[in-house]
C-alpha cells in the first residue's frame, strides 16, 4: 500500500506492507524498521529503528492530528484520485464566506443585521457556552448577505451562523 | 478527653452535596472515607455525570440552566428532607456563598457545611467587609473608601498615598470607571474623565483614590475555624497566574513568601476570620506589591478550587475537617502543630481551545489517557465517553503535582502532562506545558500580568527532543492499516465502523456548505 501523507504541510511518500512476520516500510524511498501495536483505539505504540513512541490520534470533523508524545502534527492522508478536488476547495478572500459556530452553545445576540457593511474582525454574533460569551467575528471585510442565527437558539459546532460576501 | 464535655452534635450519617463536577466527586470521596452516606443532586444534562455515579443516592432537580437546578435552594432542601440528609456541603460556586441559602438550611434544621449566614453576609459585600476589617486594624490598599469632594482633596490624598494612584468609581466594577494616574500633572484630567465615565456607566460620578499596585501578586491564606473559638492558618497559595481574572495555575507555598511573612499573613488572616466570627474553612485574599507589602482584598467564605495544594503541603484533608467542624468537633490541632513540607502546584484543566482564543469546548470525550504515578494527584469530574455539557463552568479536572521542592513538583507535573491526553474536545493541557517551561515561571517571577505577557510572546516550542514529522507520517499509515476507524485513513477502504461513519456524514455536511 502506498500513501501520500502530508505532515505539517510537507508531503511524504509512505510505502507500508504488513506481512505475517513483520512490517515492510519505506519512507520517501528510505527503508525504515517499524514495529507497531494498537493497545486501544486511537493509541499506537510505534517502534521506529528501535526508538519507542506513544502516538495518539485526534480526529475532528475536519482535521486529523497525530500526537507524538506531547507534540501535535496536522496530518492528511491523500488519495491521489481526490487530490485535484481538494486543491480546488481552498479559502480566499473572494466570494462568500461562512461564519460558523466554533463550539456548541446558545446565541445570545446578533451584533449586526443583514446587509450591514462589516470590517474583517468585526463581531457578528455572540455565542454563549460554559458561562462564557464569545464574539464570533467576520473573517473578511464585506456585506452581511444572510443571517441564519436567531437570538436564543441553540447551535452545534460547525453550524453556519451568517454569510459575509 | 473530659467525659463531662458534651458534644453538641454527633457525626453526620448522611450528607447532601449541592454541586456537580470534580468538587462533588471530591466531597463524595471524603464522605465515603468517613463512612458517611452521600446524596447527589443533578440537572437533566448531568444524569451521566461522574458525581451521580459515585454517590449512594441521587435525585434530579430540574433542567440544565443552573438557575433552574443547582441554584434552586427550595428543590435542594426538598431532596435533603426526603432523603434524610443531616447536612449539606455546597462545594464552590453555585449556592456556596449564598447567605440566604445558609439561612434556609438553618431554618430547615439542616447543617450547612460552612460559615454562618451572618459571617457570609458580612464578608459578601466589599464595602461592608472593609468597614468591619478597618475596625479590626487589617491592612488595606492605602486610599479613601469615600468619594472625593474636590480636585484639591484628590491631590492631597494622592500625595499622601504616593503616586501612581488609581481612581476608581465607587459604584464601579469590571474595570470600568478606573483610571491609572502616574503623576500629579495627570491627576485633574484623570479625575474629570473618571468622573464622567463613572456617570455614564453607573449613573453615579463618585470617585475615590487608591494607591496603584503595579504588577501585583495575588496570594491567599487558608484558615480553619471551629465552633469553639479556635482559628488557625494553614499557609498561603500563590494564585497570580490568571487569564481574564480566572485562576489557571496555583501553588503552595508561594516562591516569595518566607516563614516570617507567612506568619504575619497568617496572623492577619486569623484576625479577619475572628472579626467576622468566622467558622469552618475560609480563604483571605491579599494583593502583594513588589516590596512584599500585603493588603486585604476579600474573603472567600467557602472551600476553594485550589484547596488541594494546601492539603498536600500540610498533610491535612480540608473536606474531612470541614465536616468534622460542622458536626461540632473541636479542631484536632493547634497552630504550633501545623507544619509545611514540600511544594505543590495545581493545573486547572479547562474544556477550552488554546488554538482558538480559548473558546469553550464542550462535547464528547472520545479518548482520555490520564496520568498517575509518584507525586501526582488528579481530582477529576470527567471520564471517557462522557459528554461535557455546555451549561456550566469549563473546569474538567485538576492535576496537582507534589514534590520535595518546587523544582521536583514542576518536573513531576511536566512528566504527568506528557502522559495526559484528551481527544474529542479541546483542553488547555498544552498551556501548562508552556507555563512550566517558561523562564520567568521557573524563576518564580510571577504577577497577575504574567500569563498575558507570556501569551503575547511567540511560543518557542519544546526545547528538548522534539520528535520528527516523519514519525507522524509513519504513524498515520500504520493507523490506516491497524485501526482504520479514522476519517483521514478511510480513503478507498472498506466502510468504517459507526463513529467514523457519522464523522463522514459531518464532513459531508461541512463540504456541502462550502
Amino acid at each position: 500500500m502506498v500513501y501520500d501523507v502530508v505532515v505539517s504541510g510537507k508531503l511524504h511518500r509512505l510505502e507500508l506492507e504488513k506481512t505475517e512476520a513483520a512490517w515492510k516500510c519505506r519512507l520517501d524511498g528510505r527503508e525504515v524498521h517499524v514495529d507497531a501495536v494498537v493497545p486501544r483505539r486511537d493509541v499506537l505504540s510505534l517502534l521506529v529503528d528501535g526508538h519507542a513512541y506513544e502516538i495518539k490520534r485526534e480526529q475532528t470533523a475536519t482535521d486529523l492530528h497525530m500526537w507524538v508524545g506531547s507534540t501535535r502534527f496536522a496530518v492528511e492522508i491523500r488519495d491521489p484520485r481526490s487530490l485535484q478536488a481538494r486543491k480546488g476547495g481552498g479559502q480566499d478572500d473572494k466570494g462568500p464566506r461562512k461564519i460558523v459556530a466554533p463550539m456548541p452553545g446558545r446565541i445570545v445576540r446578533l451584533l449586526v443585521g443583514e446587509q450591514a457593511e462589516v470590517e474583517a474582525g468585526q463581531g457578528i454574533v455572540v455565542v454563549e457556552a460554559m458561562k462564557m460569551q464569545n464574539e464570533i467575528k467576520s473573517p473578511k471585510k464585506g456585506t452581511v448577505k444572510k443571517i441564519l442565527a436567531a437570538a436564543g437558539a441553540a447551535v452545534n459546532a460547525g453550524d453556519v451562523l451568517a454569510i459575509v460576501e | 478527653m473530659e467525659a463531662a464535655e458534651k458534644k453538641p452534635r454527633k457525626m453526620f450519617k448522611k450528607i447532601l452535596i449541592a454541586n456537580r463536577g470534580e468538587i462533588a466527586v471530591r466531597v463524595i470521596r471524603a464522605c465515603r472515607e468517613m463512612g458517611i452516606s452521600t446524596i447527589a443532586v443533578y440537572s437533566e444534562v448531568d444524569r451521566a455525570s461522574l458525581h451521580v455515579r459515585k454517590a449512594d443516592e441521587a435525585y434530579p432537580i430540574g433542567p440544565a440552566p443552573a438557575a433552574e437546578s443547582y441554584l434552586r435552594a427550595d428543590k435542594i432542601l426538598d431532596v435533603a428532607h426526603r432523603s434524610g440528609a443531616e447536612a449539606i456541603h455546597p462545594g464552590y460556586g453555585f449556592l456556596s456563598e449564598n447567605a440566604k441559602f445558609a439561612q434556609a438550611c438553618a431554618d430547615a434544621g439542616i447543617k450547612f457545611i460552612g460559615p454562618t449566614p451572618e459571617s457570609m453576609e458580612m464578608m459578601g459585600s466589599k464595602t461592608r467587609a472593609r468597614q468591619h476589617m478597618e475596625k479590626a486594624g487589617i491592612p488595606f490598599v492605602p486610599g479613601t473608601a469615600r468619594g472625593l469632594a474636590s480636585p484639591e482633596e484628590a491631590e492631597r490624598v494622592a500625595e499622601q498615598v504616593g503616586y501612581p494612584v488609581m481612581l476608581k468609581a465607587a459604584a464601579g466594577g469590571g474595570g470600568k470607571g478606573m483610571r491609572l494616574v502616574r503623576t500629579r500633572e495627570e491627576l485633574r484630567s484623570g479625575l474629570d474623565s473618571a468622573r464622567s465615565e463613572a456617570q455614564r456607566s453607573f449613573g453615579d460620578s463618585e470617585v475615590y483614590i487608591e494607591k496603584a499596585i503595579v504588577n501585583p501578586r495575588h496570594i491567599e491564606m487558608q484558615i480553619l475555624a471551629d465552633e469553639h473559638g479556635n482559628t488557625v492558618w494553614l499557609g498561603e497559595r500563590e494564585c497570580s497566574i490568571q487569564r481574564r481574572h480566572q485562576k489557571v495555575l496555583e501553588e503552595a507555598p508561594s516562591p516569595i513568601v518566607d516563614a516570617d511573612m507567612r506568619r504575619r499573613m497568617g496572623e492577619v488572616a486569623v484576625r479577619v476570620a475572628r472579626a467576622a466570627n468566622y467558622t469552618n474553612a475560609g480563604t483571605i485574599e491579599f494583593l502583594v506589591d513588589q516590596q512584599k507589602n500585603f493588603y486585604f482584598l476579600e474573603m472567600n467564605t467557602r472551600l476553594q478550587v485550589e484547596h488541594p495544594v494546601t492539603e498536600l503541603i500540610t498533610g491535612l484533608d480540608l473536606v474531612h475537617l470541614q465536616i468534622r467542624i460542622a458536626s461540632g468537633e473541636k479542631l484536632p490541632f493547634q497552630q504550633s502543630d501545623i507544619g509545611i513540607r514540600g511544594h505543590a502546584i495545581e493545573c486547572r484543566i479547562y474544556a477550552e481551545d488554546p488554538d482558538n482564543n480559548y473558546f469553550p469546548s464542550p462535547g464528547k470525550i472520545d479518548v482520555l489517557l490520564q496520568p498517575s504515578g509518584p507525586g501526582i494527584r488528579r481530582d477529576s469530574g470527567m471520564y471517557e465517553g462522557w459528554r461535557v455539557p455546555m451549561d456550566y463552568d469549563p473546569l474538567l479536572a485538576k492535576l496537582i503535582g507534589f514534590g520535595t521542592d518546587r523544582e521536583q513538583a514542576i518536573m513531576r507535573l511536566q512528566r504527568a502532562l506528557y502522559e495526559y491526553f484528551v481527544a474529542g474536545i479541546k483542553t488547555n493541557i498544552s498551556l501548562f506545558r508552556r507555563i512550566l517551561r517558561d523562564d520567568d515561571f521557573r524563576a518564580g517571577k510571577l504577577d497577575t500580568g504574567f500569563l498575558d505577557r507570556m501569551l503575547a510572546r511567540p511560543d518557542g516550542g519544546p526545547a528538548a527532543r522534539a520528535p520528527e514529522p516523519r514519525i507522524a507520517a509513519i504513524a498515520a499509515g500504520v493507523f490506516a492499516v491497524l485501526d482504520p476507524a479514522g476519517a483521514g485513513a478511510n480513503n478507498g477502504r472498506a466502510p468504517a465502523p459507526q463513529p467514523a461513519i457519522s464523522k463522514w456524514k459531518q464532513e459531508g455536511r461541512v463540504e456541502a456548505l462550502r
